[in-house]
Order: structure tokens, then C-alpha cells, then sequence
């Protein structure tokens, strides 16, 4: 017996009823704007413009020529990676049929449908997908605003703050101190301040062995926490202090014109300071009336639809849909729903219920590398984790230096995923 | 004593407050010393002064690692899956001898598989006993393992539905790149259908090892293994 059950037809045009008309009469193709193109919105716009081929007008709004991944930029700090290989164009995409505008959307007006780009002007749209990434919250850390970032780098958006900060790192004096200011959850990258304490204390290690690392913390527990302190009493012994919210963590102040860092009323100077304040969604999702009193951007668990219009979809950092880390892996799984969804409303194709994915991966040491991930699924009011795994402690070697690997064989595919 | 009673002492070893205390009878040892001759030796040698020739040596192999020794011939798939944790414990041999690739997709080992189950469990009492303390080797706990990868030949059959193959390829090809390049993470661009669904119920059944690809493929059904068998099977490499 052959056995093809074809299961899902029927929830498209169902689902496509509902929503406001495409602009499917006469010749127009309906149109799709994707603001952003990171993991989330580049993903989208590609896998909507391949799998659509040719039927759909895809848009995406991306100020930045070159895009430098956030994730792996803890590599080029600690002295694994060179800059540019975090750095990839969006040419494969435009061959795809991506139509680019490198501009920034100042605003959305939902009820016409339109984006407005900084260089004058506005596309139309049919559906829009909004994924901006994440901002930092005004004031979350008294002292430090934007324009602070140049004496203390944030350096959670890649880029040149990644380049400043490993220079402040390679030059800094003798037996300095490094201190980070940690964000309090929820904020892009779990892991990710974790493993660039790693990377900085491995640099430390080989050029300035008597420096010290500081990390003030709001927060009780982190991400992978067992590993990295176990990785970090082997590899970095006496390196590393961290001054938890039972010390006063979350009661921080920092002075940039003097280098001085004051936990809890006790004034420490340092050396480099790496402030990374609370977070929220991108300015744009906010503009255009789709984040809720947290910051965020409330989505539903089955297509990332926005809460807030059936048109909208929002994706990774900036969206707000359970229990799904904020990171690239996530966004690229979100993206392939919505893509899945959008194409299926505007062109009739298929809609397959969805499924989300997670992994992240980070280096503790040469070769010593570990992975925490999960399987996704929507629940009642938002995405559940069905199952999940980790790094055990304790692991030999060789697993570590093959994890290792297999993060670097993540990255390649996740970026031809997107770029190639 | 037959194959077929090792398994029924692991189903009742499953039930609650049941320990399997007694030791779990194999197959004839005898009879393996024949297979061995007609099925292995050309390869592997066993037995005081053995030594890696096309294949490793098999002295000892009961709960090593694979692809642990010292022997230069391993493919890169088999040395993975070693570090991963695969282990040779009775069930995992014996799924290996079976159909070496529905274990270990790019294994060098150029064997066909044993079909019948009762010859497998001769041979693996034959080479168990060149194996350290032998009364004393644990054998697989009675969990929900398989004791291979057992699909029912409707499962084998079903055609895959290529187009949801694509939308479930996504969740795939975030770490399997598209080129069909493997660094790292193996390619699984145009592998034989077949193939490509034995593996994943492996990998479901946590017959073989590495966590990401069982969370994987826990959350698939028949339909859309087949359905990515059918998918990545169209595909050819870049």
C-alpha cells in the first residue's frame, strides 16, 4: 500500500479568507515587505522569493551592505576568527529575486499598508515581516547611554563595537582589570556574554595572565552555567570573579569619563568596561505599535503573527512567543514558518503546521566547545519546548573538540542558509 | 537458546521492580566460529596475536568505543559516531551486522548485513567470548532500545511526499548545508532514500548516538521521514 496522505490542503485558503485581500487581481504580484536582514528577516525574504519563484514581490528594507553576524563574533575576539568572516553581502539574495533597499523604515502606517524608508518615499505592502532585532533600554544602566559606547562597548549588535572591544582587550594595561556589566533576561544570545568572557580570558590568558575579569550580574543563574564554570576553573583558574544580585549585581552604576564601576555603593575602578544593558525590540517594531509594555513584540505561538495585526509577522530578537531563546538559530526557524505561511496566504501553496528549532553552540577554550538546544512547538498562548538537550560536564576531549566542529559546520550552513 | 528469548527477558525486564539479575543467553558460539570463517575473517582477525588488517582487529570490541583503536582505516562517519558515544554493546553490534549503513551511514565497511537474527546472535556469542572477562560483560540495559532498527515494511514503502519534505528541509538545512558540504556537520544532500530513512529511525530509536539529530527525529513521524527521504534524495550536490 502506498500511503501520501496529502494532510495540510484546505488550511491555506481557510486561513487566507480571513485576512484582508492580497493584491492578486490583474497583474500585480502581492507583496511582501521584510524590514531587517539578519537570521530572522533575510531568511524570510530569501525562502519567500525561492520557494515562491517569481509569484510573490519580495522587499527587504536593510540599511547595512554587509551584514556581520553577531554570533561567532566571540570567535573573532578571542583571536579565532579574522573580522571578515563574519561579514556577508546580500548578492545571492538579490539574485534570488530579493528586491534590496538598503535604507532604514522610519515608520509603518498599518492601516495603509505602507513603510516609509529614511531616504524619502514608501513600499506597499500585503504582508509585512518586521524583524529589527533588538535596542537597548533607556536608562538600564545608570551612567551608560549610546553615546557611552565608544569608552564602554556594548558590542551586542556585531559590527565595529566587536572590533572596538577587542582592541580595548589586546591593549589594555598589565594586570587590568576587564569588567562586564551582564543584561538581565530576556536578551539576545543566552549564552553569549558567557562565552565572550571565555574568549577574553583565553586572549587574557596568552598576552596578560595577571589581568582579571569582572562580571557584575543581575541575574542569579545563566545559561550552560555549569559548563562555562566548570571550563573556566580549568582553563583560566583565578581569572574570573562574578558578583551575583546576592552581591549587589543588580544594583550597578558606571562613570565612563573615569573608568569606574560602582556595585552596590562600592567603586571599582577598571580597565575595560563591556556594558550590555537590558534589552527590547528594535525601534521599528515599537514605532509601528507592535510591542506590548515589556519592550517586546507579542506573536502567536502557530505563525508568528503579530498580536497586534493579522497582517504583520514578527520574527527572532524583537518578538515576544514563549520559550524560544532570542537567537540566530531561533530567528531562522521562525523565518521558515512564516515564510511557509505568507506564501501559502498570498499564493494558495501549501501550509504546514509549525515547527521550531534551537541550538547554540559556544567555545569555552581551544577545542572546547559545547551545545545547549531544544525542539519547539506551538502550545495554547505560546511556543513550548517539547525536548531539549545539553553538554554534559565532565566530557572528554575529543567530544569537546568534535562539538567544537560541528559549530563551525552550523555556521557555514546557517549562513549559506541565508546568503547563499 | 535463540535470539528471540534474549528479547523477551528485556521486555520483562521492563516492567517496574523487575531486575534482569541473571545472565541473558546468547547464541551458539560454535556455530559463530563458522560464520566468523565465512562471513568476517577475510577482514577482521580475532584470537591471540590478531591484528588490524582491512579491518581492525575484534579482540575486545565489547564495550569500546568505536573507532577507538589505533587504526588508520576508520571513516570519518564511524570515528563521529564513536565520539559521539557509540559504544559496542551487544544491541548496537548487532544492528551493525545487520546492515552496517543503517548504523553508520559512511561506514568503510564494506558488508552487506546479516539477515537472519539467529546467525547474528552466534556470531556475536563467538566474538564475545575474545573479550575481556566475557561472563562478566554487561549487556544493553533493558531500556526501549530496539535491538536493531526494526521498521515494518510499510514504513520502507511509504512515498515520501516530496513538497512537505522541502518545508520539514528547513529545520535541516539551518546545519546541514545545502551545498552538500560536510565540515563539521555531515552533508545529506542526495543520499539514497532508503538509506536516508533507516538512519532516521536510528537516530528516533537512539540506536545511534548524537543528541541534536534524536531530538530531531523524535519529533518525526513515518510520513515525514519519508517525506525528507523523498526531498533530499531529489537533490543533487552543488
Amino acid at each position: 500500500m502506498r500511503l501520501n496522505r496529502r494532510r495540510f490542503l484546505g488550511t491555506a485558503t481557510a486561513a487566507t479568507a480571513a485576512l484582508s485581500a492580497p493584491a492578486v487581481l490583474g497583474n500585480a504580484r502581492p507583496r511582501v515587505v521584510v524590514i531587517g536582514g539578519g537570521s530572522g528577516g533575510g531568511t524570510a525574504a530569501r525562502y519567500l522569493a525561492s520557494d515562491s519563484n517569481g509569484a510573490l514581490d519580495v522587499t527587504l528594507i536593510e540599511p547595512s551592505r554587509m551584514y556581520y553576524t553577531c554570533y561567532f563574533s566571540n570567535l573573532y575576539l578571542g583571536g579565532f576568527w579574522e573580522f571578515e568572516d563574519l561579514g556577508h553581502d546580500y548578492g545571492n539574495m538579490a539574485m534570488r529575486g530579493v528586491n534590496i533597499i538598503h535604507d532604514w523604515a522610519m515608520a509603518v502606517d498599518r492601516d495603509a499598508q505602507t513603510v516609509s524608508l529614511g531616504g524619502g518615499g514608501a513600499v506597499s505592502y500585503d504582508r509585512l515581516v518586521v524583524s529589527p532585532g533588538i535596542d537597548f533600554v533607556d536608562g538600564a544602566v545608570p551612567g551608560w547611554d549610546v553615546s557611552q559606547q565608544s569608552k564602554m562597548p556594548h558590542a551586542y549588535k556585531s559590527g565595529t563595537q566587536a572590533q572596538l572591544l577587542k582592541a580595548q582587550v589586546e591593549n589594555m594595561r598589565e594586570g587590568g582589570t576587564y569588567a562586564m556589566v551582564a543584561p538581565p533576561n530576556p536578551y539576545r544570545c543566552p549564552p553569549g556574554p558567557y562565552e565572550r568572557i571565555s574568549m577574553v580570558a583565553h586572549i587574557l590568558s596568552e598576552r596578560n595572565p595577571t589581568a582579571k575579569i569582572l562580571i557584575v550580574d543581575p541575574k542569579a543563574n545563566f545559561s550552560k552555567q555549569g559548563l562555562f564554570e566548570e571550563g573556566w576553573n580549568r582553563h583560566y583558574p583565578g581569572m574570573i570573579e562574578r558578583i551575583g544580585p546576592d552581591f549587589g549585581g543588580d544594583n550597578v552604576e558606571v562613570r565612563p569619563d573615569d573608568m569606574e564601576v560602582v556595585i552596590d555603593g562600592m567603586v571599582e575602578s577598571v580597565d575595560v568596561c563591556n556594558v550590555i544593558p537590558a534589552q527590547k525590540a528594535g525601534k521599528i517594531a515599537e514605532l509601528a505599535g507592535l510591542t506590548n509594555d515589556a519592550g517586546w513584540a507579542p506573536v502567536k505561538p502557530e505563525d508568528m503573527r503579530s498580536r497586534m495585526d493579522d497582517n504583520v509577522f514578527v520574527l527572532g530578537d524583537a518578538s515576544q512567543q514563549g520559550a524560544m531563546p532570542k537567537s540566530g538559530y531561533s530567528a531562522n526557524s521562525q523565518a521558515k514558518v512564516v515564510a511557509n505561511v505568507i506564501r501559502g496566504e498570498l499564493t494558495d501553496s501549501r501550509i504546514f503546521p509549525a515547527r521550531y528549532a534551537n541550538a547554540c553552540w559556544s567555545l569555552i577554550a581551544t577545542n572546547d566547545g559545547v551545545k545547549v538546544g531544544a525542539s519547539y512547538e506551538p502550545g495554547e498562548d505560546e511556543i513550548e519546548s517539547v525536548s531539549s538537550f545539553i553538554s554534559q560536564t565532565g566530557e572528554d576531549a575529543e567530544l569537546r573538540r568534535q562539538t567544537f566542529e560541528e559549530s563551525i559546520g552550523w555556521y557555514n550552513g546557517i549562513v549559506d542558509d541565508i546568503f547563499g | 537458546m535463540t535470539i528471540k528469548h534474549l528479547f523477551h527477558a528485556c521486555v520483562l525486564a521492563g516492567v517496574p521492580g523487575v531486575a534482569l539479575t541473571q545472565a541473558i543467553p546468547l547464541g551458539d558460539p560454535e556455530h559463530g566460529a563458522e560464520l566468523y570463517q565465512y562471513e568476517c575473517a577475510a577482514c577482521h582477525q580475532i584470537g591471540e596475536g590478531a591484528e588490524h588488517r582491512i579491518g581492525p582487529h575484534l579482540n575486545r570490541i565489547f564495550d569500546r568505543r568505536a573507532g577507538s583503536q589505533e587504526f588508520d582505516g576508520y571513516s570519518e562517519a564511524l570515528a563521529r559516531q564513536g565520539r559521539d558515544g557509540l559504544r559496542w554493546d551487544f544491541l548496537r553490534l548487532d544492528a551493525y551486522i545487520a546492515n552496517p549503513r543503517s548504523l553508520v551511514s559512511g561506514t568503510n565497511m564494506a558488508y552487506p548485513g546479516l539477515e537472519d537474527a539467529e546467525e547474528r546472535a552466534d556470531l556475536i556469542a563467538f566474538i564475545r567470548a575474545y573479550s575481556d572477562r566475557p561472563q562478566d560483560i554487561p549487556e544493553a540495559a533493558p531500556t526501549a532500545f530496539a535491538p536493531e532498527v526494526q521498521l515494518p515494511a510499510e514504513v520502507l514503502e511509504i512515498e515520501g511526499d516530496a513538497e512537505y519534505g522541502e518545508f520539514l528541509s528547513a529545520s535541516c538545512t539551518t546545519c546541514h548545508q545545502r551545498s552538500g558540504d560536510h565540515a563539521g556537520i555531515p552533508g545529506i544532500i542526495g543520499w539514497p532514500e532508503e538509506d536516508f530513512v533507516v538512519a532516521m529511525h536510528a537516530y528516533k530509536q537512539e540506536l545511534r548516538p548524537h543528541q541534536v539529530m534524536q531530538s530531531v527525529a523524535q519529533r518525526l513521524d513515518d510520513e515525514e521521514i519519508a517525506a525528507l527521504a523523498a526531498y533530499f534524495g531529489g537533490l543533487r550536490r552543488e
